[in-house]
């Protein structure tokens, strides 16, 4: 199975207002059977990311500039529309965070789920059914085969995201793209659909890119952590590493303003982040982060490079570089 | 299903009850009757006699009796008698009626096919020379007013071109001729009305659709749809034309009724023998029996064009099935 490999991924925004840079040079890699984890605070280009994977920018106003989304030997960024046809809901597959209004108001869930079955296995309509059967029964929907004919709107949020969940692995893809899989869910609803990733995840070894922005989340399921800023990866590397010594101020800064359980951190105010992401159209030269960074120094009106600094650990950062003030 | 129904017709009484009222006091306030209109035309001077007439017509009555009796016969479908014609108001409102109905199916099955695709194309191809090209025609015909574009098809189609007849609903000669000949003589009669009727409601289910076909296309769904790789137009037809239809459904409905006052003005252009003309015919003669009984009539099929309309809701629209 082949896993994810984004190179040097450039998604530029064409408004009115001039030529937006949404996505800088972005760099992932996820293997099969691994998960990769996409966090930054909104507005930070983690679903820009996942939609400029899956072909599914807002073209106009969104281009993909420059690098390659390679999937096997692959590069999805080149391929003609009607060949993504083949690649979408097959190889690659993509859950959404609200799962209510990701389903069709007017269409039975099981006719959704054979629909993707129709249009890439090949299954006509019996047998489709029974595979859609399977797969709700797959997604842990008790019995599935009456739940088929229910409409969205008579499920909860939870079984709403199983739906989509069995609609995007029913083609057994080799990358699922979760954007916020579970941020519109109840806590407990949430533990269980991480749960249910997990499991098809060990069964399928699909290859998980999971955005989010609760590092709880993070900490539960990814192998490897990539942080996002402004449209940047700004630091990358094992979830132990980034959680046990985070490089980035930025990414510091996230686990700072994170509530850690327990009496531990209680009585402790929690650290924010001063001032708050700035606008594509107005990006400060050199690191965008350097107008909130308590580190920040001359040097820093450079862009900062993703630079390996620990073993499979890279931070794009002048200050964890060691680069004194003077050397700009 | 059956409930909603049962409701929906009840609710229809006091309805149609409030229509009568209106409509016959409104007549009550125009001037002028029929009786005026018969002893000029028979020239009838003898007061007389027409203080007979009154009498024989129950003119004499008070408002209030004549409305109360008339109410009472409309409950058993008996709309008073059409002295003009010398029979019932029902059966004259029934031999006109099928030049009706042919007319109004044929310009709204034109208003729908046309309207629809072309607010689909507009909404899928948004700001581009299409969009802008369909744009413009629905405005064009949106604005044109019927009769107007009714006598400059004729120009065109019927007296330049030479297509298709100038008016009437078939010819002189049909009807020593087979069915099918008579179908095609009439179809071929019908297409200038049912464009001049037909257009003008094309434009605005095109709007409609166009802005309902928008805003479904931004919806989350739309994008799991493309998610599932499915392609354009598979996208636009199965997901988001029966979620945009709603709104069209919902101005069918209303338009019906409009459709039938529409035709007065497109029917009278092209002389053709509905209730339209019938109407146009009865209010110049103050022949009010007939013209309260298309009212009545009209305002009867609305209501039920309606209820069907909800039982079609229902259908499409799995959400309110739940209410």
């Amino acid at each position: 199975m082949a896993g994810l490999d984004v190179r040097g991924l450039s998604v530029s925004l064409y408004t009115r207002g001039g030529v937006l840079p949404a996505l800088s040079e972005v760099s992932l890699s996820v293997q099969p059977g691994r998960t990769l984890a996409l966090v930054g605070e909104s507005g930070c280009g983690k679903s820009m990311t996942a939609l400029a994977i899956m072909r599914l920018l807002p073209e106009p106003p969104a281009r993909i500039i420059a690098g390659q989304v390679m999937l096997g030997d692959t590069d999805l960024a080149a391929l003609p529309e009607r060949r993504m046809l083949g690649v979408r809901g097959k190889a690659v597959s993509m859950i959404f965070q609200d799962p209510m209004s990701s389903l069709n108001p007017v269409v039975p869930v099981g006719q959704q789920i054979m629909e993707v079955l129709r249009r890439h296995e090949n299954l006509s309509g019996r047998a489709a059914r029974t595979r859609a059967a399977e797969l709700l029964t797959l997604v842990g929907i008790p019995d599935a085969e009456a739940r088929l004919a229910e409409y969205p709107h008579r499920l909860s949020g939870g079984m709403c995201q199983r739906v989509m969940i069995a609609i995007a692995i029913a083609c057994r893809p080799a990358v699922l793209v979760a954007d916020e899989p579970t941020t519109a869910l109840d806590v407990t609803v949430q533990a269980q659909i991480l749960e249910l990733l997990k499991r098809l995840q060990a069964e399928t070894g699909m290859a998980l890119l999971l955005i989010t922005h609760d590092l709880g989340v993070v900490a539960e399921m990814a192998d490897e952590v990539a942080v996002m800023y402004a449209g940047r990866v700004v630091e990358q590397g094992p979830v132990d590493a980034i959680f046990a010594a985070p490089l980035h101020p930025y990414t510091r800064g996230l686990l700072g303003a994170t509530p850690s359980g327990g009496t531990a951190g209680r009585h402790t105010r929690l650290a924010d982040i001063p001032g708050s992401v700035p606008s594509l159209a107005e990006l400060p030269a050199g690191c965008a982060f350097a107008p909130r960074c308590p580190l920040a120094h001359a040097a820093c009106t450079a862009q900062p490079p993703l630079t390996t600094l620990a073993p499979q650990h890279l931070a794009a950062c002048f200050a964890a570089l060691g680069v004194p003030a003077h050397a700009a | 299903m059956l409930r909603l129904l049962r409701r929906r017709l009840l609710q229809g009484v006091p309805l149609i009850l409030g229509v009568i009222i209106m409509n016959f006091l409104l007549i009550q306030a125009a001037p002028g009757s029929f009786l005026d209109v018969m002893s000029a035309e028979s020239q009838v001077s003898d007061p007389a006699m027409l203080e007979q007439l009154r009498v024989t017509y129950g003119m004499d009555q008070p408002v209030w009796l004549q409305l109360v009796k008339y109410i009472w016969s409309v409950a058993r479908l008996d709309f008073g008698f059409s002295y003009r014609q010398n029979m019932p108001v029902l059966d004259v409102i029934l031999a006109s009626l099928p030049a009706t109905l042919v007319l109004m199916l044929a310009s709204l099955l034109i208003a729908l096919l046309l309207g629809v695709t072309a607010g689909v194309v507009a909404a899928v191809k948004v700001n581009t020379i299409w969009d802008n090209l369909l744009s413009f025609l629905a405005v064009l015909f949106f604005a044109a007013p019927s009769f107007w574009l009714g006598i400059m098809l004729t120009v065109l189609f019927a007296v330049k071109l030479g297509w298709v007849p100038v008016g009437g609903m078939m010819s002189i000669t049909a009807a020593n001729q087979g069915v099918l000949d008579v179908v095609l003589d009439v179809l071929h009669h019908l297409a200038l009305p049912a464009m001049a009727l037909g257009l003008f409601y094309a434009a605005v289910y095109a709007r409609v659709m166009r802005a309902a076909m928008l805003e479904v296309l931004s919806l989350d769904f739309i994008r799991t749809a493309r998610a599932k790789g499915l392609g354009r137009w598979r996208v636009v037809l199965a997901h988001g034309l029966r979620n945009a239809l709603l709104p069209i459904v919902t101005l069918f409905g209303l338009q019906f009724g409009t459709v039938l006052g529409g035709s007065i003005v497109v029917e009278t252009v092209f002389s053709w023998p509905g209730l339209g003309s019938l109407m146009l015919d009865s209010v110049s003669s103050r022949n009010y029996p007939v013209v309260l009984g298309v009212l009545v009539f009209s305002s009867i099929v609305v209501i039920l064009v309606n209820i069907a309309v909800d039982l079609a809701y229902l259908r499409l629209d799995p959400r309110i099935r739940a209410r």
